[in-house]
């Protein structure tokens, strides 16, 4: 696994270097400003395509705007935003978002720890296994969608007739006619196929676990449960944290799994596939442009809200994350 | 109790090897599977897991469709200028960020990490109306730029945690030896980050390869559709009975890419996704 040095080191190690050995200024500045100028095509690019249409949509969200009547554009103020927060469909797409999010986080954490724990220990095959794994990150999500759309599929997929022996499975059950069942055929795809990278990240973070720690305890007595909830996971608590920071904004911006399976019916609509359907289908600019502006504060929010209640350290997440 | 543990442990974790090997490859054995039914076979219902009788007219069918082809084309054409472009805007980023003390280093990083996390559906409005403005809407750089901005952030991490790696001394020593700054980093710091930047550019690939929601936004024509896209509007004469095993064909067909590279270099990958990336 590569050890990286975490960006504090580093700063440390540049400061080091430069207390040893005085750096003339005008050596300094030159470093500086081919500093800047290295960085500043990536940044510009950075910002062309999302700083800037930003700042438009937050001024087209002030417009009634529809790209089918642009004459009838017209300023109207806070008038979109208050239309979207006083429509249920806004609050039950945003509810349908972070159920997705909170279920497909919490069982990847517990699958793709299992995953992590067994390429951690296993000497035979390991780069068939590192193959394996990386299929499902590597696959379209729109293939993966299409894969479990099919799966389910009353007339062409094997899940009913497979698990018919289940209780609430029957040859007959329509997985996309109703809210539950389409719900549970979205995430698990969603989970299939986002699982590998969660367990490739909790991998990076097992493998800093000491070992020397783990036959300490060992020799102590600590059952595999202790070693487990006393050690291991705590020592790599900073992995867990950006793993779990990075999927759930990556969940909570679902929608080719949406797209493709369901197009939103039985009330599965993400917040990212409503806000897409105002835009591209019902050319609503100025509507459309509101709830962009929304989508985003409220992605700012989440990050805000997990880096704060699991006190994500982002430096170390630019070491290993 | 030792011996006994370490056996109980091997036994786990071989099942935990099947159980992994069965949840990564059996929903690629389906699309396969699915890939081999006849089109009749699906039209009538075919709810088993293998073809009654595997027949190839779906990929016949499919080489022949001029949309797939062509979208086929557009997803690679737009994919490796992306990735090229973007590691090159990212290998001078990175490099200045691992090595130069400039002021806004950390602006450029938070920057990076912010628009990882950025809501792409939140761009789509805007980006519809401005490329439309710029003529740059259904064409290729239309696709090529915002894929280029959002792999970035990815490209920018990888590298410049792989650039951390190299030792100084070389970069010292050719300074001393009397290089520039932009020598040293050609020709010292270029080869050694070599390994690095082909990582980059492998997730940059996957990245764009698998993007959809701008695919199906800023494109309307088979003219710059990439294969998702193509993929998710091909629902054939009937819409309530859809082409499954032509569009399992089309997915075994677009996977290949990924699973060869993946095949090549998954050590390559696995280090890249490990130190500093962020999601493709």
């Amino acid at each position: 696994m590569s050890t990286t040095v975490a960006p504090e080191t580093d700063k440390a190690g540049q400061e080091h270097r430069k207390g040893g050995k005085p750096v003339a200024s005008d050596r300094s500045s030159a470093e500086n400003r081919l500093g800047l100028k290295l960085v500043a095509p990536a940044v510009v690019l950075m910002l062309l395509v999302t700083a800037w249409p930003m700042i438009q949509a937050l001024y087209l969200s002030l417009f009634r705007y529809r790209l089918t009547a642009p004459d009838d554009r017209a300023f109207v103020g806070i008038d979109n935003y208050l239309t979207i927060l006083s429509d249920d469909q806004f609050w039950k797409s945003t509810g349908t978002t972070l159920l997705i999010m909170v279920v497909t986080v919490a069982v990847e954490l517990v699958i793709g720890f299992a995953f992590a724990m067994v390429m951690h220990r296993i000497v035979f095959a390991r780069g068939l296994m590192r193959t394996s794994i990386l299929i499902p990150y590597g696959i379209i999500t729109v293939v993966s969608a299409f894969a479990w759309q099919f799966a389910f599929s009353l007339n062409n997929g094997f899940v009913n007739s497979w698990f018919n022996w289940l209780p609430w499975i029957a040859d007959d059950t329509n997985w996309f006619g109703d809210y539950p069942h389409a719900m549970f055929a979205i995430m698990v795809s969603e989970i299939w196929k986002t699982t590998p990278f969660m367990a490739l990240l909790l991998l990076a973070g097992l493998a800093q676990v000491s070992e020397d720690m783990l036959e300490a305890a060992k020799v102590d007595g600590a059952t595999w449960w202790q070693r487990l909830t006393k050690v291991i996971l705590p020592n790599m608590r900073a992995a867990i944290m950006v793993a779990v920071l990075f999927r759930a904004l990556d969940a909570y911006r679902i929608f080719d799994n949406i797209f493709v399976m369901t197009k939103g019916a039985e009330g599965t609509q993400s917040i990212s596939f409503l806000t897409y359907r105002q835009v591209i289908e019902q050319m609503q600019l100025g509507l459309g442009s509101a709830m962009s502006v929304l989508l985003f504060l409220s992605v700012l929010l989440l990050a805000w809200l997990i880096v704060k209640l699991f006190r994500v350290d982002l430096a170390q997440a630019r070491g290993e994350g | 109790m030792a011996g006994k543990q370490t056996g109980k442990t091997a036994v786990g974790t071989w099942i935990g090897f099947v159980l992994i090997m069965l949840w990564c490859l059996f929903p690629v054995a389906w699309i396969i599977s699915l890939s081999f039914k006849s089109e009749g076979e699906t039209a009538a219902g075919s709810p088993q897991f293998l073809p009654k009788e595997p027949t190839i007219a779906n990929y016949k069918a499919i080489i022949d469709n001029p949309d797939f082809t062509r979208a086929l084309l557009n997803s690679f054409g737009i994919s490796l200028i992306a990735t090229v472009l973007s590691v090159i805007f990212a290998t001078l980023a990175a490099y200045a960020i691992a090595r130069l003390e400039f002021k806004g280093k950390r602006l450029v990083l938070s920057l990076a990490l912010a628009i990882a996390m950025f809501p792409v559906v939140a761009l789509v409005g805007p980006l519809f109306d401005m490329w439309t403005t710029f003529g740059l809407f259904n064409t290729w750089p239309g696709l090529i730029i915002p894929y280029m901005s959002f792999t970035l952030p990815l490209a920018i991490w990888t590298l410049s945690a792989f650039f951390r790696e190299i030792p100084w001394e070389m970069e010292q020593a050719a300074q001393v030896d009397g290089a520039t700054s932009w020598q040293a980093f050609r020709k010292v710091i270029v080869p050694l980050a070599a390994p690095g930047v082909f990582t980059a550019a492998i997730l940059t690939f996957f990245f764009a390869w698998n993007e959809f929601v701008l695919a199906i936004s800023l494109t309307s024509t088979t003219s710059s559709r990439t294969v998702p896209a193509q993929m998710s509007f091909f629902v054939g004469p009937d819409p309530f009975n859809p082409p499954y095993a032509q569009l399992a064909t089309a997915s075994v067909i677009v996977t290949l890419p990924v699973i060869v590279i993946v095949l090549l270099f998954q050590r390559k990958i696995v280090a890249g996704l490990t130190s500093g990336a962020v999601k493709g």
